[in-house]
C-alpha cells in the first residue's frame, strides 16, 4: 500500500502547494507501513525532482513525457491513475489548486474512489476515515467520512505546514500509455501575471475596498504588499468597477483565501466578503468607521483614514524588514 | 447545439449559517434557496450561445420537489426545458452519476456547470461527470466562443489565465466573468409555467461519502484596537505578539 501525491509544477518549478501535499502525505504515512510516492508530470530538472524527497517522498516517479508539459485534465488524470495502479496506491493526495481541482475528481472516477476536496485536516481514523473541510465559503466546517477503499483528498493550499528532511528518495521513470484520445484540450496561450505571488498561495495578503476611493490610490496597498512580500486582493465592488482585476476579488463569489495575515483596508466587512477571508490566521482591519462590521471579525483594528494609516504601517514594516536582513 | 446546464439549489448568500440536532444537520429554518450564482452564469452563457448558433438549453437538477421553484426560475430566464432527478443530492459522486445517466441517454454537445456550489464548495461535479462520460473538462472558464464545433475559452489558472481550445462535446465550469446574470421578465415567467419539466427517478448508487457533523468556527477572541496616531505599533504587535511577520 502507498500514498500517491501529485506534484504539480508550473513551467518546470514545483509549486509550494506541491511540497505541502508531499509533507501532508508524509505525515499520514508516519507510523504506518505506507510509502509516500510523488508523481511528477512533464519534463523536469533532476534537481527539482530531488526537492520532492526533501519534503518526505520515499519515491519520486517522473513521467518525462513532453506531451505532458502542458496541463490537460484528462491526460493528467489518466497518467495519475496508471501510476496509482502500478504502485498499488489507495490514497491519492492532490492540492486543491485550479489545476488540482480539475484532476482530482477525474482520478476519483478512474479509481472508483470517494473524494473530498477543500480538506483542512489530517485524516482521523478513530471511526472509519474522516477529514474536515470548509463549507459555506468558510463560514463553517464539515466532517466528511469516506466509505470506499480508495480515497482522493484534495487539500487546501496554505493549510498544512511543511518540514524538510535530508532524505534521499529513489527517483524512477514511468512511461505512461497515452493516445491522442486521452488529451482533451489544447493550450493556445498562457498569460501569467508575472512577478506576483498567486493569491491562493500568499502568506500575507493586503486587500483594499471601496474606501480606497479609486484605482489611482492603489499604490499605498501595493507598497505595503511589496514590503511584506504579500499578494494584493480587493472586495467585489472594486473589481466590478474595474479598479482592480477580477482575479483579485475575494469572498463568497470570488476566491477563498486563508493566508497567515490579511489586511482589510477600507472594506466594510460584509458577510459575503468575510466568507472568503475569515479563515485567515490573523486579520487586521483598517476603517474610518468604528462601527464597521470588519472589526468584529478582526484580531487587530485601527479606526482611521487609510490614506493616513497605511503609509505609517508601511514605513514601520520597512524598518522591521531592514532590521531582519 | 444542445446544451445541458446543471443547476444546484443553495442557500442565499446572506444566510446565517447554523446547525441543529447536535451539529449534525444544516438548519434550514427560514433559509431562502437560490440557483447557485455560478450556475446562473452558466445558464446565461448557454442562452447566449444558442441565440447565436441556434439550439436549445436544458437545465438539470438533482433534488427533491422543493427545488422546483428554482428550476422554474431557470425556465423563466430562458431554458427550453428542464429535468429534475428526484433524489436528495447525497454527495458529488451521486449527483454526477445521475447527470451522467441522463446525458448518456441524450446527445448534448456541451454541458455547463458552475465552478462550485456555494454551500459545500466541492467543485467536483463537473470533473466527475466529464470522467464518467469520457469527455474532456475545462474548469473555471471566463469566456466561451464556439466555432465549427471547437470552443475557445479563457480559464483561470494559478497565477494567471490560459486560453485553451477543446472540441465538442465537453464539460466546462463557469467562473464569474463568463456572463452577466439575466433577470427573468414577465413574459419569461408566464412561459416558464408551461415549459416541460420532466421528473426522472434516480439510478441506484450508494454515496461514497457522508457528512456526519458540522462545526462553526470559533469566534475571534476580540479585536485589539490600535490608535490611528500610533499605527506603526501594529507592526510591532504583528511581529512580537502575533509572531506572524
Ligand atoms: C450574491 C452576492 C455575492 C457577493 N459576493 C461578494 C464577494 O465575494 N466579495 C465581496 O467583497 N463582496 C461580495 N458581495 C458584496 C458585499 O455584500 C459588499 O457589498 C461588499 O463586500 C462591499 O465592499 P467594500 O467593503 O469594498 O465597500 P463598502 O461596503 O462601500 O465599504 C467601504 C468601507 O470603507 C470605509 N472607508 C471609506 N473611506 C475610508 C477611508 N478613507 N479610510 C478608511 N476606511 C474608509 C467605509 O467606512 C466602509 O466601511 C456580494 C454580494 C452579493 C449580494
Ligand atoms: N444537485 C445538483 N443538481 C444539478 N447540478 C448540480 C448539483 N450539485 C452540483 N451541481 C453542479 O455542479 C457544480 C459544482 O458543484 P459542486 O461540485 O457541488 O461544488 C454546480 O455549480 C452545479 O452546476
Amino acid at each position: 500500500m502507498s500514498i500517491l501525491v501529485f506534484a504539480e509544477n508550473i513551467e518546470g518549478t514545483y509549486k509550494k502547494s506541491s511540497f505541502e501535499a508531499v509533507a501532508y502525505a508524509t505525515k499520514i504515512a508516519a507510523g504506518s507501513q505506507q510509502k509516500v510516492i510523488a508523481v511528477s508530470l512533464g519534463l523536469m530538472d533532476g534537481k527539482q525532482l530531488e526537492e520532492l524527497a526533501r519534503y518526505g517522498a520515499d519515491k519520486v516517479i517522473a513521467v518525462a513525457d513532453s506531451r505532458l508539459n502542458n496541463f490537460d485534465a484528462k491526460a493528467y488524470a489518466t497518467v495519475i491513475a496508471q501510476v496509482a495502479a502500478a504502485e498499488g496506491s489507495n490514497t491519492i493526495i492532490i492540492s486543491n489548486t485550479y489545476g488540482g481541482k480539475s484532476i482530482a475528481p477525474r482520478v476519483a472516477v478512474k479509481l472508483n474512489a470517494g473524494i473530498v476536496s477543500g480538506v483542512i485536516s489530517y485524516p482521523d481514523h478513530s471511526a472509519g476515515f474522516k477529514v474536515r473541510k470548509t463549507v459555506f465559503s468558510g463560514k463553517a466546517f464539515a466532517d466528511v467520512t469516506i466509505a470506499t477503499a480508495n480515497k482522493v483528498l484534495a487539500i487546501t493550499p496554505n493549510s498544512f505546514s511543511v518540514a524538510t528532511t535530508e532524505k534521499a528518495a529513489e527517483i524512477t521513470e514511468f512511461s505512461a500509455t497515452l493516445s491522442d484520445n486521452d488529451f482533451g484540450t489544447k493550450s493556445i496561450e498562457v498569460k501569467r501575471v508575472s512577478g506576483k505571488i498567486p493569491l491562493t498561495e500568499a502568506e500575507v495578503v493586503v486587500s483594499g475596498g471601496r474606501g480606497l476611493k479609486g484605482p489611482e490610490n492603489w499604490n499605498i496597498i501595493e507598497e505595503l504588499a511589496e514590503v511584506l512580500g504579500a499578494a494584493t486582493a480587493c472586495s467585489k465592488p472594486v473589481s466590478d468597477m474595474h479598479w482592480r482585476p477580477h482575479s483579485e476579488h475575494v469572498g463568497q463569489t470570488g476566491i477563498t483565501i486563508k493566508p497567515d495575515l490579511y489586511f482589510a483596508c477600507g472594506i466594510s466587512g460584509a458577510i459575503q466578503h468575510l466568507a472568503g477571508v475569515s479563515s485567515s490566521k490573523v486579520i487586521v482591519a483598517i476603517n474610518k468607521d468604528p462601527e464597521a462590521p470588519f472589526f468584529k471579525a478582526a484580531d487587530y483594528g485601527i479606526v482611521g483614514d487609510v490614506f493616513d494609516v497605511l503609509p505609517k504601517i508601511t514605513a514601520a514594516a520597512r524598518k522591521l524588514k531592514a532590521s531582519q536582513n | 447545439m444542445k446544451i445541458l446546464v446543471c443547476i444546484s439549489n443553495v442557500p442565499d448568500t446572506t444566510t446565517k449559517i447554523a446547525f441543529t440536532d447536535n451539529n449534525t444537520k444544516f438548519n434550514t429554518t427560514g433559509v431562502q434557496y437560490i440557483i447557485n450564482p455560478y450556475d446562473e452564469l452558466a445558464l446565461t452563457k448557454a442562452l447566449e450561445i444558442t441565440e447565436k448558433l441556434q439550439g436549445s438549453v436544458t437545465v438539470i437538477n438533482v433534488g427533491l420537489a422543493d427545488t422546483e421553484p428554482n428550476i422554474r426560475k431557470a425556465l423563466a430566464i430562458g431554458a427550453q426545458d428542464a429535468i429534475r432527478v428526484n433524489a436528495h443530492p447525497e454527495d458529488a459522486t451521486f449527483v454526477a452519476a445521475q447527470i451522467a445517466a441522463v446525458a448518456k441517454a441524450e446527445n448534448f454537445d456541451l454541458i455547463l456547470t458552475g465552478r462550485e456550489s456555494i454551500d459545500y464548495n466541492s467543485g467536483q461535479v463537473y470533473g466527475l461527470l466529464a470522467e464518467m462520460l469520457g469527455w474532456p473538462s475545462v474548469n473555471v472558464i471566463n469566456t466561451l466562443d464556439i466555432e465549427n464545433g471547437v470552443a475557445t475559452m479563457e480559464r483561470d489558472i494559478d497565477g494567471g489565465r490560459e486560453v485553451v481550445t477543446c472540441a465538442l462535446p465537453f464539460v466546462a465550469s463557469a467562473q464569474k466573468e463568463l456572463a452577466e446574470p439575466r433577470i427573468p421578465n414577465m413574459r419569461g415567467i408566464m412561459a416558464a409555467r408551461t415549459k416541460p419539466l420532466k421528473v426522472l427517478e434516480p439510478v441506484a448508487l450508494n454515496a461514497y461519502t457522508q457528512t456526519p457533523s458540522f462545526e462553526l468556527p470559533q469566534p475571534k477572541a476580540g479585536c485589539k484596537m490600535i490608535d490611528a496616531d500610533k499605527a506603526e505599533q501594529l507592526i510591532d504587535l504583528l511581529h512580537n505578539e502575533a509572531k506572524i511577520i
